[in-house]
């Protein structure tokens, strides 16, 4: 197994952890917003580590580009849409 | 190798099927939107990873679309959700 072979597999073996620890958190948390902690840190941080270990097997620079840029695409979407998705669960439960 | 990155593509829809339990069980809306969420960002992963496996390229635009269209779904999720008319949402929240 060459180096970039075993740095591929460490990276998308954390990756795979992350997610299973966001779905874990995703079913474990007690109430929405903790559940939210949970998806968007833990998912897109997976994401970006399957991205890591990925990016030595592409061919050509525009390759990486492109599959960092999907990373940075989820990262926005994901940065947005917990913010919508809080304050929908705060109206829903509003603080006391 | 590429057994590794298709068993590990198997393994990420796995976890996001898990994850899915969460619309059955509720409780609220947002609870399940974020299970949708959930779907969108591990599709990506499981369209990347089943790209490197296969050697499709075509592959990763899926990916570029998954995530594009799960960014569309939270916004369309909050506009149902709130009574926000078409517009800026602004701080009403």
């Amino acid at each position: 197994m060459s180096l970039v072979d075993l740095f591929t597999v460490v990276a998308v073996g954390a990756g795979g952890f992350f997610f299973l620890a966001g779905s874990v958190g995703l079913l474990r948390f007690p109430d929405a917003l903790t559940r939210l902690h949970a998806l968007t840190k833990a998912d897109n941080l997976g994401l970006g580590l399957v991205v890591l270990g990925l990016l030595p097997r592409v061919d050509g620079v525009l390759g990486g580009l492109k599959l960092i840029a999907i990373w940075l695409l989820a990262l926005l979407a994901s940065g947005a849409a917990s913010q919508l998705i809080a304050r929908v669960a705060r109206r829903a439960n509003p603080p006391a | 190798m590429a057994e590794f990155l298709a068993g590990a593509a198997g393994f990420v829809l796995l976890m996001v099927a898990l994850g899915l339990i969460r619309i059955l069980r509720g409780p609220g809306d947002a609870d399940r939107m974020m299970a949708a969420q959930l779907l969108g960002t591990g599709g990506i992963a499981v369209a990347l990873l089943l790209s490197a496996a296969t050697g499709i390229g075509a592959t990763v635009d899926v990916a570029l679309t998954l995530a594009l269209l799960a960014a569309f779904a939270s916004v369309a999720f909050f506009k149902s959700a709130t009574d926000a008319p078409a517009g800026d949402a602004g701080d009403r929240g």
